[in-house]
């Protein structure tokens, strides 16, 4: 039986998370680690939001100084391929690549 | 207590006895003395609401809209054009199931420019998911408007309401009415305390979602029950309130149907000016009857059925028009009657457009066709009452 409440009104906080929009896209965009300098302009810019901070975990880096801090990822569960955080990146390390198979 | 008041003195004293939170409204003739009303009451601290000057009546009704999915008690008021500016925004405030509740001045709509009575602004939006009802004098329109606040806001309704006057006829013109004390209201409409939608930092929700197909039906559906609910819920409510205030009310009122062969059935103030007609008929041998509808959505069609059931001919008189069909009370009650075994005959009759006065000889001139109908002659199925066809079909030409 399906969940319906009056007015269509959601109860449960963030359940957004659990629809996944990643196959809209059209083009993917894949992070060039070894140029992110870690300004997380990306990450403020993403509208869905597709991209999260984590701890680094060996992911390569340009140079000592962002060594410490949080890496940017894609979730591509999420992701539709808007191309803002390309258009964004300041040092262009954003690739757009089509989705091929 | 008694006041001599004007139609939207009596709306706007019904709002202000309601105690709402907001009232977000832009003027329009002729409703433009209710929200002159309630800024006066909240000027002078008399409703302690916050009211919103806003810059159009889709404005309007998005600020209601907003106001109502907080939790609060929520009024405003329009007419005719500017109730078809609100066209889309109503669907949402019945689709979020949010009780706010509508005063209208009923309005002919353009073109041409005219801001006199029909209903045409209202039975246009027959189909957006809120109550209606139609107020034939002052009192009714004020105690029709606390009415509608105790039928919206009911847990097993929860849909808006819009509360019709005649323009002018009722906004404009000064009737005694007995104007409720505040404690009496608020023991009969008590505090609006949603249980669904209301905003609190401690219960985040969503409203105003999304809904897939796998879901938007169901959701229609429950607008759907919740309006059929409403039918039962309008009964007790009016009930409670003839033991509150003293004064009945009912979906349809009627006067002489049991023995009439021919059932007029009116909606608004000409229903005082049918009651005259039909009183003098009666004294002539003529068997007329009336039904006054009130509740127009939903649409009372049990008691309608019983109501015509011995009548010979129903003419309904359609303050209104469907252009290439006819009018809609018309068609509901033909349809309503469609799969009784013995049915009346219905016919229309389209009347009163633009504020062009409905009298009584109108009226007896629609009652008499309907008795030509019941002696077995052949009458049009739509009849457009009192126009000049002659110079229509000069100007417009006509295919014979």
């Amino acid at each position: 039986m399906k969940e319906i409440t009056k007015g269509a009104i959601i109860y449960e906080p963030q359940n957004t998370y659990t629809y996944l929009t990643g196959g809209w896209r059209t083009f993917r965009p894949v992070i060039n680690y070894e140029k992110c300098i870690r300004c997380y302009i990306c990450w403020t810019y993403c509208p869905e939001p597709a991209i999260f901070k984590r701890k680094p975990a060996g992911e390569p880096v340009p140079n000592e100084r962002v060594a410490e801090k949080d890496v940017v990822y894609i979730d591509y569960d999420h992701c539709k391929g808007c191309g803002i955080c390309v258009a964004e990146c300041p040092v262009k390390a954003i690739e757009f690549v089509k989705e091929e198979k | 207590m008694k006041k001599v008041l004007k139609g939207n003195e009596a709306l706007a004293y019904a709002a202000k006895l309601a105690r709402p939170g907001v009232v977000a409204a832009y003027p329009i003739t002729p409703s433009t003395t209710f929200p002159e009303k309630i800024s006066e009451f909240v000027a002078n601290g008399e409703l302690d609401a916050e009211f919103i000057p806003v810059e159009s009546e889709h404005s309007a009704m998005s600020a209601c809209i907003g106001a109502a999915a907080t939790g609060v008690r929520t009024v405003t008021a329009t007419a005719s054009q500017g109730l078809a500016l609100m066209h889309e925004v109503l669907f949402i405030a019945s689709g979020m199931r949010l009780p706010i509740v509508l005063a209208i001045g009923n309005r002919a709509l353009s073109a041409p420019i005219n801001i006199w009575c029909d209903h045409q602004d209202t039975i246009s939006q027959r189909d957006t998911g809120w109550l209606q009802f139609y107020a034939e004098s002052n009192q009714e329109a004020l105690d029709l408007m606390l009415i509608a606040f105790k039928v919206a806001e009911d847990k097993r309704v929860l849909l808006p309401a819009m509360v019709g006057i005649d323009a002018f006829v009722l906004t404009h013109t000064m009737e005694p009415v007995d104007v409720p004390e505040q404690g009496e209201v608020d023991d009969f409409l008590g505090e609006y305390r949603p249980e669904h939608a209301y905003l609190d930092p401690e219960r985040p929700i969503t409203q105003g979602s999304f809904g897939y197909p796998e879901h938007y039906m169901e959701f229609k559906y429950g607008q759907w029950l919740a309006m059929e609910k409403a039918k039962r819920v309008i009964d007790e409510v009016f009930e409670e309130f003839a033991r509150r205030f003293g004064r009945k009310y009912s979906k349809i009122s009627t006067f002489g149907v049991e023995d009439a062969d021919v059932v007029l059935i009116t909606m608004g103030s000409m229903s005082g000016t049918a009651k005259e007609a039909i009183r003098k008929m009666r004294e002539d041998g003529l068997k007329v009857g009336l039904i006054k509808l009130t509740v127009y959505r939903p649409f009372p069609k049990e008691e309608m059925v019983e109501a015509v059931k011995n009548a010979k001919v129903v003419c309904v008189l359609d303050r209104n028009v469907s252009f290439g069909f006819g009018g809609a009370v018309y068609g509901e009650l033909a349809a309503v009657l469609n799969n009784l075994p013995e049915r009346p005959k219905v016919y229309d009759f389209i009347i009163g457009l633009g504020g062009r006065d409905v009298t009584r000889d109108d009226i007896r001139t629609v009652a008499e066709m309907g008795l030509k109908a019941a002696n077995g002659e052949s009458i049009p199925e739509i009849n457009w009452v009192n126009v000049d066809k002659e110079a229509v079909e000069k100007s417009e030409g006509v295919m014979r």
